[in-house]
């Protein structure tokens, strides 16, 4: 039952929302990935708000500040993650930094999370050597997958490297960007996901950062399988004053 | 006490960073060893900081200090260096090697701002571009090295984020490098940050021990003393202090931290006595953490200690216990500046102060021979000097 693999043998155009954890309101997350699965999003990244998130831009930032001074927790996030299965079936993705998986215990976080629910990760601080060293048997054997990074700096046998760590899917950060940063794709950035397609990679791929509507999306969609918004989201879902409106607006206005 | 090859002291170290920094600290670690291990570059770096920072700096015995606490003092005047710190060592390193590594922007976080001055004063010597972090509340405590740098050419951005203080400065700066990989050189100022910064600050820094041990042999006919002080706040002028004494068990190496308003107020930055393991600005070492792992606000009245981490050398001094760690209040801090001043005529950085208020909390032989490492001037610090003694 890997949830994440049959999604890419499945679908096309696979659009990936990241949402961060106990925001704007420490209990909205349950009802904010439900209402993505019923628009029909693909795949959900869930971000686990940490003080001190060195990728990302102000927007998730805020977002973050805003999820911890709401009180929100690694158990509170599992226990949504819970309440979300009831109904969701989509594959869900922990997005967070290494200290935080550190502070709970690496193995007991791993196995929790997959006691709950969640198919993969994204650790952008996780590096490669104390991943294979430290973490990936057990993930092998939970039949969990860990998504790295790859930049329009990482060498070609760099890339070679990763795609042989990663599992699920390789997340393409589109441009030297923080999330959220730039918008419209530039030609640079698409030589860059050429470049990665003649590569002919084990993984699929998925591009994220600075993709923010219908246009950067279809053009994501051309080089990769599909595409991760993040910031675009956030700023939607702050913006709110309806979330199930909102939320099935922006969906709509990507994929519709 | 050094590094392994994956850049760990110990257990502390290494380089945990998101991919989009991985080439240009790989670019970096790939090199560093090779440029300032040249000719031409200790050559260039020597005479820099003879010609230009004013060195070797002198290690002053403090009479009346020597007698007040029964012992040999000695100071070691890294007040006295061009702009006022121990800080310009490590920038006149890193910017020569930004510039063998063809980089032509130049960015630095600052607390106390004496690292931005340092790095904003390389910069105009060099004709380089520089962009300095800065936390909002840092700018408004430290306002005459903001203009300081501001008229040597330098843009100060405000870092608004979390604590508005060195920790966010830092992770503005971080930031600004994944933005702008290509020509960006990341001029971090302590002996933090991913592998192999702590390393090569820390041999940058090493000029100060290495005269030291010259100065003591000529005036105690021996090269090393009984202990040495620093104030740790990421602990650079600590490891510059402690480098070539690492491996000699017979100094005593005391580190001293910003215990704020005491370490059990919750308002302290003293790291290793409230801290724990974890991760931050890319190395494993200790850290303020609330257990979810997030990083907790520091508090010191120095600019310059309130961060809430230590380099992974002191993390490993720590847990090893080759070094011995005290702290000072914000008050203990206050009264040992003003007693130095009255003492000897030198008003030190509120930072430097916190390694003078150790004095009062160690039992003397004596005949011992103790270093403090006088970090800074206490220019920067005057408003608060003058606000505190009334
Ligand atoms: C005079 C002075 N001493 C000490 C420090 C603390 O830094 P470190 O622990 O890296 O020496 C600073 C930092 O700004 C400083 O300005």
């Amino acid at each position: 039952m890997k949830r994440i693999k049959e999604t890419f043998q499945t679908k096309n155009n696979i659009l990936n929302i990241y949402v961060t954890a106990g925001f704007p309101k420490l209990n909205d997350t349950v009802e904010i990935v439900q209402e993505l699965a019923r628009n029909e999003v693909d795949m959900i990244e869930i971000g686990m708000p940490f003080s001190d998130p060195l990728a990302d831009g102000p927007t998730i930032q805020n977002s973050s500040e805003i999820a911890i001074k709401n009180g929100i927790t690694l158990d509170f996030i599992f226990n949504q993650i819970i309440e979300i299965r009831k109904t969701v079936s989509i594959p869900i993705i922990l997005m967070g930094y290494y200290n935080q998986v550190l502070q709970y215990g690496a193995k007991s976080f791993f196995k929790k999370a997959k006691r709950v629910g969640v198919d993969g990760f994204i650790i952008p601080d996780l590096p490669l050597d104390i991943y294979q060293k430290k973490h990936k048997t057990i993930l092998n054997d939970l039949e969990l997958d860990m998504i790295f990074l790859i930049t329009p700096q990482t060498t070609d046998e760099r890339i070679r490297l990763l795609d042989g760590q990663s599992s699920g899917f390789l997340y393409l950060v589109s441009s030297y960007a923080i999330t959220g940063s730039k918008s419209d794709l530039q030609q640079n950035q698409i030589d860059y996901f050429k470049r990665i397609q003649n590569l002919s990679l084990k993984n699929s791929k998925l591009i994220g950062f600075g993709i923010s509507n219908k246009e950067s999306f279809n053009t994501a969609c051309n080089y990769a399988e599909g595409a991760i918004i993040g910031s675009a989201f956030i700023k939607a879902l702050k913006d709110s004053n309806n979330l199930k409106e909102s939320i099935s607006n922006f969906v709509k206005g990507i994929k519709g | 006490m050094n590094i392994d090859n994956n850049g760990f002291y110990g257990d502390f170290g290494g380089a945990f960073i998101p991919e989009m920094l991985y080439h240009n600290v790989n670019e970096l670690k790939e090199n560093y060893l090779q440029i300032i291990e040249s000719e031409s570059f200790k050559k260039e770096f020597k005479y820099l900081l003879k010609e230009y920072v004013g060195r070797p700096t002198p290690l002053y015995f403090a009479k009346r200090l020597s007698k007040k606490y029964n012992t040999n003092v000695f100071l070691k005047r890294e007040d006295l260096n061009h702009t006022g710190a121990h800080k310009i060592n490590n920038t006149i390193g890193q910017i020569l090697v930004a510039k063998q590594m063809n980089k032509k922007r130049i960015i630095a976080e600052t607390g106390a701002g004496q690292h931005g001055v340092a790095t904003a004063t390389v910069c105009a010597l060099m004709g380089l571009q520089c962009i300095v972090y800065m936390g909002e509340v840092d700018i408004k405590r430290q306002a005459p090295n903001v203009a300081r740098m501001k008229m040597l050419g330098a843009e100060v951005r405000p870092a608004v984020s979390g604590s508005k203080t060195l920790k966010d400065a830092t992770n503005e700066a971080i930031r600004d490098w994944i933005a702008n990989p290509v020509d960006t050189y990341y001029l971090i100022g302590s002996v933090v940050g991913p592998h192999p910064y702590p390393d090569m600050v820390a041999r940058f820094q090493s000029i100060i021990s290495e005269e030291m041990k010259m100065q003591l042999q000529e005036k105690t006919g021996r090269d090393y003393p009984d202990r040495i002080i620093a104030c740790v706040g990421g602990g650079s002028n600590a490891a510059g202090a402690f480098y070539h004494y690492l491996g000699n068990e017979k100094v005593e190496l005391i580190a001293v931290e910003a215990d704020g308003l005491g370490i059990t107020s919750g308002e302290t930055a003293a790291t290793t006595q409230v801290g724990s393991e974890g991760i931050i600005h890319g190395s494993k070492t200790l850290l303020m953490q609330n257990n979810e792992g997030q990083i907790t606000e520091p508090y010191s009245i120095s600019a310059g200690l309130d961060y809430p981490g230590v380099g992974p050398l002191h993390a490993h001094l720590f847990k090893s216990g080759r070094g011995t760690f005290l702290g000072a209040t914000d008050q203990e801090a206050l009264d040992a500046a003003y007693e130095l001043t009255k003492l000897e005529g030198i008003i030190p950085a509120l930072e430097s102060a916190h390694a003078l208020a150790a004095l009062r909390k160690i039992d003397f032989n004596a005949n011992e021979n103790v270093v403090i490492n006088l970090s800074g001037r206490g220019d920067k610090d005057m408003e608060t000097y003058i606000r505190m003694i009334q």
